[in-house]
């Protein structure tokens, strides 16, 4: 592991490897935090409408310094914009358009994914409190869930698992995994490695992923 | 019930005037309870004054583990219990209080600690939750604007939680910056009707 680290993805890379997922997506949730970033990595000639669960759907770049409306924030307290076409609405709206399958996806962190793609990402199993925010109803909401990750804890520890060991946020919910090293479908047949970061192999992303993973050995697998 | 998301929409010049009359044995429904946001005046000082036995949220802690909100103290302690609700249903729950009913079924939070102990009915070939209703002795909302009469605009993401608690508390108190007269604000732009507030007080913008 140690020897792969120059190789490792860094968030911004990971960010930009999700935007690609979005594409022909048009009503889009990012989550608080890591997600967050993947805004910018859209090229500019895509229309995106971010949704943010606060009640804002249009979601702009940040204000200019100066420029912040104090009755205007993401989900994550950022001072946002917002673009031309833009709605406000109140939380049980907001949460109607997520709930009522009315988004195209989302981008959620997370702590571990299942091979059936069960989420967890809402508490560490050592600590008694927790925060759900929206995540519970975005996991079960969205027609895509996009989960944006890096593939092992600090210490090591597989995060794609047979089962969750941490409390879950929804089960069978997740499309699509990308990690620093990885991109990762769940289907109904198990995990399907789909791309792997620039100087890895398939066995090197399966050693750190406790399910068997689908590798198609056909494909050209490039090692740079 | 105390309005707003992070501080945006939070009705802060009530919160510490509640701070100074000084009640006891509060339950508190309020979207994030961490507190730590940009605006400093939040639930927490309630929590901080030992005014409050129970806290129905989103937010009881930071996602970093190395900081702790007074709520998590305080609930580690032993001192407040927390019930924790996924946010789409703790919106969905105040309607149905102000709305007259009394409970529904979601999908969210099946399978997850959030399900604990609830009836779990398949409906349309899902498995969902009873979740029940919230009502509440005092909403404590915050406006952009109102007339005297207490219709309510609130502005851009400041809206969130306010207009739902609003419906939901026998006693709804508005803060607002501007208070207009009676026709000062058109009729296709109220956004709380004034049959939902009991108590509207001019504060200013805080600025």
């Amino acid at each position: 592991m140690a020897s792969k680290t120059e190789t490792l993805m860094t968030i911004e890379e990971m960010a930009e490897r999700v935007a690609h997922e979005l594409d022909g997506d048009y009503f889009v949730n990012l989550g608080i935090g890591m997600p967050m970033l993947v805004a910018n990595h859209i090229k500019a000639d895509k229309q995106i409408m971010f949704q943010a669960e606060n009640g804002v759907l249009g979601v702009g770049p940040r204000a200019e310094p100066g420029a912040e409306d104090k009755d205007l924030g993401n989900a994550g307290d950022e001072n946002v914009t917002v673009i031309t076409g833009a709605s406000f609405m109140d939380s049980a709206t907001a949460f109607d358009m997520i709930r009522g399958g009315h988004l195209d996806s989302t981008v959620l962190g997370g702590f571990q994914v299942s091979e059936s793609g069960d989420l967890a990402n809402w508490k560490l199993p050592n600590r008694k409190l927790g925060s759900f925010g929206g995540a519970m109803d975005l996991a079960v909401g969205a027609r895509k869930v996009i989960v944006m990750m890096k593939h092992v804890t600090n210490d090591g520890e597989k995060r794609i698992v047979r089962e969750c060991s941490y409390p879950l946020t929804a089960k069978r919910c997740v499309s699509t995994i990308v990690t620093d090293i990885a991109v990762i479908d769940v289907t109904a047949e198990g995990l399907v490695l789909r791309e792997i970061a620039p100087g890895w192999t398939p066995e090197d992303v399966q050693k750190l992923t406790e399910p068997p993973l689908i590798i198609d050995r056909a494909k050209p697998w490039t090692v740079q | 019930m105390v309005g707003g998301f992070t501080g945006r929409g939070t009705p802060s010049r009530l919160l510490l005037a509640l701070r100074e009359k000084g009640p006891k044995n509060l339950t508190i429904v309020r979207n994030d309870a961490s507190g730590g946001w940009k605006n400093p005046i939040d639930v927490d000082i309630l929590i901080e004054a030992g005014m409050v036995k129970k806290v129905i949220t989103c937010f009881a802690v930071f996602g970093s583990p190395k900081k702790v909100s007074r709520l998590e103290r305080a609930a580690l302690d032993g001192k407040v219990e927390v019930e924790l609700v996924p946010q789409g249903t703790l919106a969905e729950r105040i309607r149905a209080g102000g709305a007259g009913i009394g409970a529904f079924y979601t999908p969210v939070g099946v399978g997850t600690e959030a399900g604990v102990g609830k009836e779990v009915r398949v409906i349309d070939g899902r498995e969902m939750l009873l979740e029940f209703a919230l009502k509440a002795d005092f909403a404590l909302v915050k406006a952009y604007r109102s007339d005297s009469l207490g219709n309510l605009v609130y502005r851009k993401s400041a809206r969130n939680f306010n207009p739902l608690m609003a419906m939901a508390a026998k006693t709804t108190i508005a803060e607002v910056e501007h208070i207009v007269e009676p026709g000062g604000i058109d009729p296709n732009d109220v956004m709380t009707p004034c049959v939902f507030v009991h108590r509207i007080v001019e504060a200013g913008n805080g600025e």
